[in-house]
Parts: structure tokens; sequence; C-alpha cells
């Protein structure tokens, strides 16, 4: 499978993640989210924005329980819940926002 | 915490990138981590390499997951048992490791080391003291 | 003839450095890459049994060090670093190879 972004061809995998993480770019996440019928706003943005720079540092994606916690030491106490972040990434914010952000699965998400 | 909590410790005695062992121990303790168990790890003969300070694994093309290890602490995984005697044996000591913490949620955040230096003997009585291990 | 051994196991998992140690003659040359490059930190129980060959030149791939954070500061005095290139050269140098695998 491949999905296409500014005229170039990036390879996904079965489930819809990216291949290679290299292939990212801001884009990714834009036509990810309209394939879900979803517009990404700021809120979105903070949320791949911050599991980005999780791998960075640690290179994996984080469990959703993790997600939560940091994101509410990070963002600030009301959006560190899965409340908030289920209602921006209706899919699972480990799975939706971490292929959004060019990430793999998290570990540990079936 | 309830009754059902078990000590569940997982044993690293292998180096790093020769082999998956190291690797896939690492994931299977972050998968595990869900489980809300009492969880730790343990470090001794060539598992004490996982743990040197500045790998980096960019001339042989694979995965770089000592960073990884600095990850634990958000996974309530605290407590990482490195042998004395492997380090010694191996011309190491514990500055050539990470320095790796967890921050304590139930003392304001504070900074705490996961590390624990200890003894052959000790780590022993440590790994018969868990209800289940692990060994990779 | 001259001879490059390789060894690629960690001397503290596999008999395969050690026994290397124990069948070099002078002239001869170890390469140690994958595993076997923690063979070469010094201060270790088997610093010795390394640094024991008289004659033997000792080399260490430097893609292994760096993956496994074995900084030249822990190498054992005398101990080469090479890199790829430079394992092709020491096998062209040398009559025959052998491999401890």
């Amino acid at each position: 499978m491949a999905i296409e972004v500014d005229g170039k061809s990036l390879e996904t995998d079965e489930e819809g993640y990216l291949v290679n993480l290299d292939d990212w770019v801001p884009g990714v996440a834009d036509i990810m989210a309209a394939e879900d019928d979803l517009v990404l706003g700021d809120e979105h943005w903070d949320i791949i924005n911050f599991l980005r720079e999780y791998y960075e540092e640690y290179q994996i994606a984080p469990a959703v329980r993790v997600l939560t916690k940091a994101v509410g030491k990070k963002l600030g106490k009301e959006k560190g819940n899965s409340k908030y972040l289920y209602a921006l990434f209706p899919y699972g914010p480990g799975k939706q926002a971490c292929r959004y952000a060019g990430l793999p699965k998290p570990t540990g998400c079936i | 915490m309830s009754e059902d909590i078990k000590k569940f410790m997982y044993l690293n005695r292998r180096a790093p990138h020769g082999t998956i062992y190291a690797w896939e121990s690492l994931e299977v303790v972050l998968i595990g981590a869900a489980f809300d168990q009492d969880v730790s790890l343990a470090f001794f003969d060539d598992g004490v390499y996982q743990l040197l300070k500045s790998q980096d694994t960019s001339g042989i093309e694979t995965k770089n997951f000592s960073p990884t290890y600095s990850a634990l602490g958000d996974y309530d995984v605290t407590k990482l048992y490195v042998e004395q005697e492997s380090l010694e044996e191996r011309g190491l000591t514990l500055d050539d490791l990470m320095d790796l913490k967890w921050e304590d949620e139930d003392d304001d955040w504070a900074e705490k080391d996961s590390i624990r230096l200890v003894s052959r003997a000790e780590l022993t009585d440590i790994i018969e003291q868990q209800d289940i291990v692990f060994s990779f | 003839m001259s001879t490059l051994h390789t060894v690629n196991k960690s001397p503290y998992e596999k008999s395969s450095v050690g026994s290397c140690l124990a069948h070099v003659n002078s002239g001869s040359a170890i390469l140690f890459y994958e595993d076997a490059v923690y063979a070469t930190i010094k201060g270790a129980s088997i610093e010795q049994l390394v640094t024991g060959t008289e004659g033997v030149k000792l080399y260490a791939l430097g893609a292994d060090l760096k993956a496994r954070g074995i900084t030249d500061d822990k190498l054992i005095d005398g101990v080469e670093i090479v890199d790829y290139a430079g394992f092709v050269d020491l096998a062209a140098e040398h009559d025959r190879v052998q491999a401890w695998v």
C-alpha cells in the first residue's frame, strides 16, 4: 500500500503506518486525517509533535497511558486524560496519532 | 494495590547488538508494564553491556535502542539491578553506564536513580524472592 | 604463513576468543568484530589473555566498538581500530583468513 503526499508515493503497511519513518512530512498527517474525515487543528498537532519528540528521544512510540501521563505533565493537567485524547483521536490516541506522526504502532498495542 | 500483584523479574544476560535478545526483552518489558505488576530487571553477565553509555549504531545499520532504557521510568519500571561482579570482570564501573532516572509522582516528581548496584550474592537472593522470572 | 584470525562472539559467552588466543602464532593478527570487540576493553578479567600473545597484532572494527559504546579510552593499549575497508585490506595482506565462529 502507499499514500500520495506532495506528489510522492510513500509506502505504508497493511494497517496504514508508514514503512519508512524518514518519509514523514507534515502533509502525511493531513492526508491520513482527511481519509478519516478529520481536519487537524493545533490541539492535534500538539499531540503529533509530542509523539515525534518522544520517539526521537526514546526510539519508541509510547503506550497510551504513558502518553496520557506525559501530555498532562507537558501540556497541562486538563489535557492529560484519555477523554481529551480520545476526543481528538477517536480511533485511539496511541494508534491513530502515532500513524499520523509517522511512527510505528505503539509497543504493546494490538 | 490489589492482592494479585506478583513480582516479575526479567533476567538480562546477553550483550545488546550481536543478537536480538536484549531488544526483545526490552519490548516484552514495555508490553508487560501495562499489567500493573511489581516489575524489576536484572543485568548480569554480558547483560551489563546493554546499559553502557554512548552507544551509537549508525555504523552497523541496526536500531539503536539504548535510549529506550531511559523510557522505562515512564512505564513505572524503576528497579534495574546491576551485578557488581559482572561489571568488574568486564573492566567496567557504574560510571560507564547510562544515568537512568525515574520521576517519583508521589514525591513531587523528584528524580531518582533506577540503577541499583548489587553484589552477586544479593542478586541471587533478589531473584529467589520473585514469583515469576523471565530469561533473555 | 601469516594468518588473519577473525572472531565475532563475546569472550564471556563463547569459547571462541579464548580458543583463538590459544591458537595464534607470532606474525599473525586477530581482528575482533561484532560482540568479540568486548574482548578489547582494558581492565577486564581476560585482558592478560588478550595481550599475552607475543608478536600478534590486535585489531577491532570501529563501527562495532561505536555501536557498543566502547570509547577509545576503554581500549587495551595496542589495539588498532580499523573500518570495513581496513578489514578487507587485512584479509588481503595475510596469506589466509581463519574465522572463529
